[in-house]
Formats: structure tokens, C-alpha cells, sequence
């Protein structure tokens, strides 16, 4: 056994959420490993939008999660720089296209500021104050300060620079096989460490299968559409107001309600749809169509931009559209960070705080009990 | 009934390219009596190869007599001009800008090539242009690129390019090949097999004459906001510069190719398999019949190795009587044998050699959209980890701008599988060549 | 038949592109770029590179290598991204 083969800790996935755990236990002074089957980033981190919000949160454990890893977001940025992450803190505005949309949206906004978030109703004239190309059928909105943007895989990359600069190790093509006493069979050998993190995103539920600790990860495929490069035409995240409904949605096939961002490098990013079929790569047509005509409905000037492209991923989900986060009592030094669904960009940072925290034996600052892994198992209350 | 067809916008067979494989396609697939839908983005027939204005008489054109054959012979055909194919969905269902889409029961896919760049320091100076870019604007335009005009590259195609030039009138300033096409006599058996094809090479060159040096490399294009001049030097087997054989030449056009890339888009977005060919280049499997590796969808032309235009159309007449339901017989067979003979031993003659890696400085760009340099892309693989050109893509954003890689993407793989020390495998060009959207569409043309 | 090209006229014949037209009245360059400002003209001449884009009658990021030249067109240089009109 070499000396590069022992850590303290193995994080299984190069993802965001991977990086952010592998980074916050680095900087903690563990020795880290980090296994990659692919390339860095190459999963969901590289099919997302690289959200960091808390306005599509309602109150409860994720809301919790997501002001935490708010903080952690700005820290970082600090830490590492924010251009270097593309991080801005661009704030969200959330768009009622209707009368009854807008008053649900209300006393969204209400429960929201009750449970800690900054979250501010604006009417019509003060949403085209912030948002000038935004439809004129907008009837009222919100505005989220807290808020903020990414550029999800050239922050993971950053982020697992800073592992390597830390000590710490990251082997991309190395895919996990199997697990043995006090470590993980790759199929490069065999690597050991005192814990084992599952941070596999949507194939984290296979990763808990090869535990021998099963936890439900499943695939939610998204698409996701790109613009020709514009100036500044978009200053917010801007979404409507059925995003909200969608996100906490157990309904099976296709929902759409469109997400529209500009980016640093001046394309609009349009998303997000939502279907849960399997690991289903092809294109589907329809979906674009959709996703397409509710950005035109929100910000009509979009009908005349061409689409440069269009990508798909697998977001990572549980029955109860909770992480997965702790120690798994059914396999001691196992430890689950996975299934963030579509938010997995902005609580990776709360997540990777939280999982560095129990691995060098402190209280973490957030109850992990709502994220036990093993909840699934236990019988109704 | 051609008619009916158009009306339901159904075919029995749909040909997509107009160019040589595509014509022949659409020709042997009507001649068999089945309704075909000739699907193009251009506004005539011909594509880049036979590229010409309306009224053309085909003076300057090679194998003009074939084009207009294959053109009487597609009258049966309906031919749906300027609408650009941005989608195929299975099935099939073909999704083209400013009309309907056209379905059909088969597909020729035909979608031709560009020619292929390889960055240098100031390529990106208005003056530089592809070789192919040159001949189009003469071709299709009656314009010249310029009053001195420096053609350079790799490829029989600059011949043809600078021959086409001097035949109009222009001034060459020099023919600059990087390599030694006499290595091409060591393939007797493929000279012998396409005598006709080297008797067009050798009537370039005689008309080319003086001006044509080979291993010669443009290794920088100079110019204060515009091109007003080049460096040539001769270069060893493996294109690094003989130290002493610098020059500089005044130009005012520089048409510059490495040979050719084919377009994968349609047939990566039907899920056909692919192959890195002889030449480098990415392109999709062909059984005998000239079909993929999914059923029914039928491929002719670059799309499935690049071999000019003489094989395209052998090609898209075996691939259109097989998308018809029909054999094609022995003695197309046996042509295809020899023409792809020869054209293997093009891609021997005129191989790619990694010496232009070293020329390309931290400060050249890399992709001309986005304007990326050469040092965010090494700082990529160096600093950040990447261990593949997608990877590259995403973190540093070659490939990532209006043209989506088609004109950087093969040299942002070469450079990143040589700064990670490997040679190009196909996995790097696939990861760069797929693009769920072939043509920019509008959003509301998108939407419906 | 004439079009103008930031307010110059430029001649050009039937078929002809605008990228053909310009090149023929000696200009190499119609654009900025949205990074670097540099200037850049045709480059693949065919449709494929979209470095040749330039605003007609308005309208931004037209290939001048595809666009056929029309009678009074107006086509003027086109800078960055193009769109001012929407920057916010």
C-alpha cells in the first residue's frame, strides 16, 4: 500500500457538490482523495444553469440549506474570487403573468420573509424598473436580493484546483467498483480512507446500490436553451411565478416554466424543463418548443434571437425532493452528499460545510436529521 | 406523385446537401420512381462544389457536364431551396428553417464539408480567408478576394483553388503546399485506378507552374487592422520551420486550408456511429449500401470520409438506390472501390504533421468567436484539470460561440490531446461535433 | 443595383452577396468583435464561421456571405453583439 493510497476522506464524484465537500474538508486539514469516473465536472455540473437562489425555497429543512449555503456562496467568493467563479450576485425577480398568480405569489413572498428570506414584492412598474425588455403583461413580481449566479463547472474545476493546492488528490477516469474494509476497489486499485463520501449526483442512488445502503437517487431530465451572444439584455435571474409550483411537483412526464438569465459571456441561458424519464439522452423536440415560446412570452424581443444551442442533464432526486446528507448508520464511514435535484449548484456550499464539519467530529450547524439517509426504509410515523 | 407529396409534405425518400452526393442521391433515388424531397440551404443546386451564379454557363467549372446531368435527371424531384435542415427527429421528421417540416420514410444524408483550419498568429485579420471561402466568392460571386492573392495549406484542393484564380485573372503570389504530394507516386495501384483524376491534378499544375512550392508553410499573417502580408518558410517532414527560411510575401489575400471537415451535426443527432478517418477527421460509419448505423438513414459524400467529388457522386448514387428500396449494381461498386483507393492515398500523401502545434503562441487565437487564445486553452488542461476537449469547451469556451466549433474544433482537440500528451482519439472530435441544432433558428421560428 | 454600406453606396449585381459586393468595392472588414474590437470581414465565405456578420436594415448578426445585395439595402457596420437598442 502506497502513501497516496490512504486518506482520511475519498469523495466519489468531481461535481460540484464532490468539490465543494472535497474542498471544505481540505481546508479543514483532512487528506483528501477525490474519484472521478469521467472528467472533471462532467455530469450534471456540466447541464445546469448554476443557480444559487433561496427564492424557489419554501420555508422547511431546504430553505434552511439554501440560506446556509447562501452565506457560504458569498464567503467563497471571497475566498477565491469572484470572476474566477463567475459568481455574481445578481438577484432574482420572480414574474406574475396573471392577477391569480400574482396574489399566490403574495403570500408566497409572506411565508418566505417570515422564514429569514429577503423577499420583496414589486408592481408592475418597478418589475420593468429592473427587467426594461420584460413584457408589458407582467403584472406584478418579486425581487430577491440573495440571489446569485455561477458558472457551475469553472467553479467545480476552481474548486478542486484549490484541493490539489490543499494536498489533496483528484483522479478523474477512475471509476468506483466496489467497496471493501475501509475503502473503495477502483478500477485503477484499490483506495483507502476512513470515510467514504457519496457525492455521485444522479448516479449517486447506483454508487449507495455498490454501499450496499441504498438511498433513491433518480434522474429528472431538463433541458436547456442558449442564445446567440446579446449585449446585457437580462439583469436578474427571471423566472415566473409556476416555477415555484413546479419545483416541489411529484407529477410524472412534462412540466415547463421558464428561467431566463443572461451570462458573463452574453448568451441567454432559457430553462428548465422537468420530465422523469429514465436516463433518456434524445432530443425532444417539443420540450424546446415549449421552453421557447414561455421566453418569448416573458421577454417578447427573444422571438428574433437565434438559439445557438440546446443541453440536456439529469437532475438528481428523491420521493421527497430532499438531499441526502450524514453518516449512513447501515455502513459505518459511509457518508451520503447527494440528491439536490435541480438546486445542487447553490447547496453545494452548505452541503460541503456541513459534511466537512461531521467528518472532523464537530456539531454542524443545520440539523441533519430531515436529510438522514436512511428515512426511506423507516415506516411511516 | 410529386404532387400529393408536397402537398402532405411526405416522401418516400428525403436527400439532404444539394452538392454532388446529394444530387446524385436525389437523381438514382427518383429514377427508381419513389417521391424524394431535395432538402438545401442554398438557393441553386450544386453546393460548394458546383457553386455557381444563375446564368452560369459553367466556363470555369470542373465536371460541368456531370452537374448538368444530375440536374436534368432531378426534374421529378422536389427540390425545397434555402431552407437550412436544423433537426432531424426519427423517424423521420426534418425540421428546416422558414418552412413546414418534410417527412419521409428514408433519409440520404449529404451534408458536404469545410474546409479545415489550423490557427496561426494573425489569422483572424480580414484578408485571411478559407481556400474554399476564396473559391466561392469567385464561384458563386464573379468576385476576386483580392489583387495578390497567396494561397496555402495542405491538399490537391489548392491546386484547384489557385488554378481557378490565375484562370480569372487574379494575381497569385505563390502556391504554398506543407507537404511533398511526390510521396503520392508510392500508391501506383490508386494512380492507376483514377488516371483521370491525376491528369485534372497535373493540369493545375502545370498552369500553377513556378509559383507552387511545397514543404512551404504561411506561419503568420501580418497586417496593421487588415492583411497586408504573410511569412513563409520551408518546412522539415514534420512541419517545424528550417531555421534561415523565413520570408515575407505581400499579399492582400491569403486563402489558407488544411483540407476538409465533415459536417456531423444531422447524422450525430440521429444517433449514427462515427470513425476517425486516415485524415483525421470525425465522420459517420457507412455500411456497403451507404448506410449508417441506424436504419433507414442513408449517407453520401465528406459525411462519411472525405474523397472529392467523383466519389460523392458514386456514393449518393449507390445511397439513393439503396434509400429507394433498390440494389445498386456491381459496376458502382467497383467504382467506389477505386475512387475511395485514390482517396486514401490522398490522405497518405497529404498527411497533417504536429509542427504547426508549436507555432501557435500563448497569445494566438484559438477560437475566432469567442476570441480564445491559445493560453486559456493550455491553462485549461494545466490549471484547472481538464482531461478532454469537452471539458476544455466548457471551462474556457472554444467552440462555445456562433460557429459552435466547426471551424475551431478540430485544432482545439489536436492542441488538447497534445498538451495532455496523446494523440487524437475520436472521442475528443465527437465531444466537440454534436450540436442538437444545426443551423441558428430563430426562438419564435422555434417556438411556432 | 446599389446598396449602402454606413451610408456609402455600393455597387453590386444581381445574385451577388453583400460580403461579395464589399470585397469587390474594397472593403475587407465590417465588423467588431464583442471582445477584443477587432476588425473582421468574410472569412469562410460559405456560411459556416459567421465572422462576416453585419446589421441590415436593422437587423443584426446577418451573414454578409449569405444575404443576397438588395436594391437600397442599408447595411452598416455592425459592433460587438450588435442589438444596442436592447442593452440594459
Amino acid at each position: 500500500m502506497t502513501r497516496s493510497d490512504v486518506s482520511d476522506v475519498i469523495v466519489i464524484g468531481a461535481g460540484m457538490v464532490g468539490a465543494m465537500t472535497a474542498y471544505h474538508c481540505a481546508a479543514a486539514g483532512l487528506r483528501v482523495t477525490v474519484l472521478e469516473r469521467d472528467a472533471v465536472a462532467g455530469g450534471t455540473t456540466s447541464a445546469c444553469e448554476g443557480n444559487i437562489l433561496v427564492s424557489d425555497k419554501e420555508p422547511g429543512p431546504e430553505l434552511d440549506l439554501a440560506l446556509l449555503s447562501i452565506r457560504r456562496w458569498q464567503e467563497l467568493a471571497d475566498e477565491l474570487g469572484a470572476d474566477s467563479l463567475e459568481y455574481q450576485a445578481k438577484g432574482g425577480v420572480v414574474v406574475a403573468m396573471s392577477d391569480d398568480t400574482g396574489a399566490g405569489l403574495t403570500a408566497f413572498t409572506a411565508s418566505q420573509r417570515a422564514a429569514g428570506i429577503d423577499a420583496q414584492d414589486v408592481s408592475s412598474a418597478q418589475l420593468r424598473e429592473r427587467e426594461p425588455n420584460l413584457s408589458p403583461d407582467a403584472r406584478s413580481g418579486a425581487y430577491y436580493p440573495q440571489d446569485a449566479q455561477v458558472q457551475p463547472m469553472l467553479a467545480t474545476a476552481r474548486l478542486l484546483r484549490a484541493v490539489r493546492d490543499l494536498g489533496g488528490t483528484v483522479r478523474t477516469g477512475t471509476e468506483v467498483t466496489g467497496f471493501v474494509e475501509r475503502g473503495v476497489a477502483t478500477s485503477a486499485g484499490i483506495v483507502h480512507a476512513e470515510h467514504v463520501v457519496n457525492a455521485a449526483g444522479t448516479w449517486a442512488g447506483q454508487v449507495s446500490e455498490l454501499a450496499g445502503a441504498p438511498v433513491p437517487v433518480l434522474p429528472r431530465k431538463g433541458f436547456i436553451l442558449v442564445t446567440e451572444p446579446l449585449p446585457r439584455t437580462i439583469r436578474h435571474k427571471v423566472y415566473t411565478a409556476e416555477y415555484v409550483a413546479n419545483v416541489a411537483s411529484s407529477d410524472a412526464g412534462l412540466e415547463t416554466s421558464v428561467v431566463v438569465e443572461g451570462t458573463k459571456a452574453g448568451t441567454v441561458l432559457i430553462g428548465a424543463s422537468r420530465e422523469r424519464v429514465g436516463f433518456d439522452r434524445s432530443m425532444s423536440l417539443p420540450v424546446v418548443r415549449k421552453l421557447a415560446a414561455q421566453a418569448i412570452e416573458v421577454f417578447p424581443f427573444l422571438a428574433d434571437v437565434a438559439l445557438l444551442r440546446s443541453y440536456l442533464g439529469f437532475r438528481p432526486y428523491c420521493p421527497d425532493h430532499l438531499p441526502v446528507l450524514g453518516p449512513d448508520p447501515r455502513v459505518p464511514g459511509l457518508v451520503h452528499a447527494c440528491g439536490h435535484e435541480g438546486a445542487g449548484i447553490g447547496l453545494a456550499a452548505g452541503t460541503g460545510h456541513l459534511i466537512a464539519q461531521v467528518l472532523t467530529g464537530k456539531e454542524p450547524d443545520l440539523d441533519l436529521t430531515p436529510f438522514r439517509p436512511h428515512r426511506f426504509e423507516e415506516a411511516p410515523a | 406523385m410529386p404532387n400529393s407529396s408536397a402537398e402532405r409534405n411526405e416522401y418516400d425518400v428525403a436527400v439532404i446537401g444539394a452538392g454532388p452526393a446529394g444530387l446524385a442521391a436525389a437523381a438514382a433515388a427518383a429514377d427508381t420512381g419513389v417521391s424524394v424531397a431535395l432538402v438545401d440551404s442554398g438557393p441553386r443546386p450544386g453546393g460548394q462544389y458546383w457553386r455557381h451564379r444563375t446564368g452560369d454557363d459553367g466556363t470555369h467549372h470542373h465536371d460541368w457536364a456531370e452537374f448538368t446531368r444530375l440536374r436534368a435527371r432531378i426534374r421529378e424531384v422536389d427540390h425545397l431551396a434555402e431552407h437550412a435542415v436544423w433537426h432531424i427527429e426519427p423517424g423521420f421528421t426534418v425540421h428546416a428553417t422558414g418552412r413546414d417540416p418534410v417527412r419521409a420514410r428514408r433519409l440520404v444524408l449529404a451534408p458536404g464539408a469545410h474546409d479545415r483550419q489550423l490557427p496561426f498568429p494573425g489569422w483572424t485579420l480580414p484578408g485571411v480567408y478559407t481556400a474554399g471561402g476564396v473559391q466561392a466568392l469567385l464561384k458563386g460571386h464573379g468576385v476576386l478576394a483580392g489583387k495578390r492573392i497567396v494561397v496555402a495549406g495542405t491538399g490537391p484542393f489548392l491546386l484547384a483553388v489557385a488554378a481557378g484564380l490565375l484562370d480569372a485573372g487574379a494575381g497569385v503570389a505563390g502556391v504554398f503546399e506543407a507537404g511533398t504530394p511526390a510521396g503520392f507516386a508510392r500508391h501506383p495501384l490508386a494512380v492507376a485506378g483514377a488516371l483521370g483524376k491525376l491528369g485534372e491534378g497535373a493540369g493545375y499544375l502545370r498552369v500553377v507552374g513556378r509559383r507552387y512550392r511545397t514543404r512551404t508553410m504561411v506561419i503568420a499573417a501580418h497586417g496593421t487592422g487588415e492583411l497586408s502580408g504573410v511569412t513563409v518558410a520551408k518546412v522539415d517532414a514534420n512541419w517545424q520551420v528550417v531555421p534561415g527560411t523565413e520570408r515575407d510575401v505581400a499579399c492582400d489575400a491569403l486563402a489558407v486550408g488544411y483540407g476538409f471537415t465533415p459536417q456531423l451535426e444531422l447524422p450525430l443527432q440521429l444517433g449514427c456511429a462515427t470513425r476517425l478517418d486516415a485524415d483525421g477527421s470525425l465522420v459517420a460509419t457507412a455500411d456497403d449500401r451507404q448506410m449508417s448505423t441506424v436504419e433507414g438513414v442513408f449517407l453520401a459524400g465528406e459525411v462519411c470520409g472525405v474523397g472529392g467529388s467523383a466519389l460523392a457522386v458514386t456514393e449518393g448514387l449507390i445511397a439513393g438506390r439503396h434509400a429507394a428500396g433498390v440494389s445498386a449494381g456491381s459496376r458502382l461498386l467497383r467504382r467506389r472501390r477505386a475512387q475511395r483507393r485514390f482517396a486514401g492515398a490522398l490522405h497518405q500523401a497529404f498527411p497533417l504533421r504536429r509542427g504547426w502545434l508549436d507555432r501557435v503562441g500563448a497569445d494566438t487565437v484559438v477560437c475566432r468567436c469567442e476570441e480564445v487564445r491559445h493560453r486559456a486553452v493550455t491553462a485549461a488542461v494545466d490549471d484547472l484539470g481538464a482531461t478532454d476537449p469537452r471539458t476544455v469547451k466548457l471551462l474556457a469556451r472554444p467552440g462555445m460561440g456562433l460557429c459552435q466549433g466547426r471551424v475551431c474544433g478540430f485544432a482545439t482537440a489536436c492542441v488538447v490531446a497534445d498538451r495532455l500528451g496523446r494523440t487524437l482519439i475520436e472521442a475528443d472530435l465527437r465531444g466537440l461535433a454534436a450540436r442538437p441544432v444545426a443551423q441558428p433558428v430563430t426562438l419564435g421560428e422555434l417556438a411556432g | 443595383m446599389r446598396f449602402t454600406f454606413d451610408g456609402k453606396a455600393i455597387p453590386a449585381e444581381p445574385g451577388q452577396s453583400i460580403g461579395a459586393a464589399l470585397i469587390a468595392a474594397g472593403h475587407r472588414s465590417w465588423r467588431r468583435t464583442r471582445i477584443d474590437a477587432a476588425p473582421r470581414g468574410i472569412f469562410c465565405g460559405i456560411g459556416i464561421c459567421h465572422d462576416c456578420l453585419v446589421t441590415v436594415d436593422g437587423a443584426a448578426n446577418r451573414r454578409a456571405c449569405l444575404v443576397e445585395a438588395a436594391e437600397d439595402m442599408r447595411v452598416t457596420t455592425q459592433e460587438g453583439a450588435g442589438r444596442a437598442e436592447l442593452e440594459c
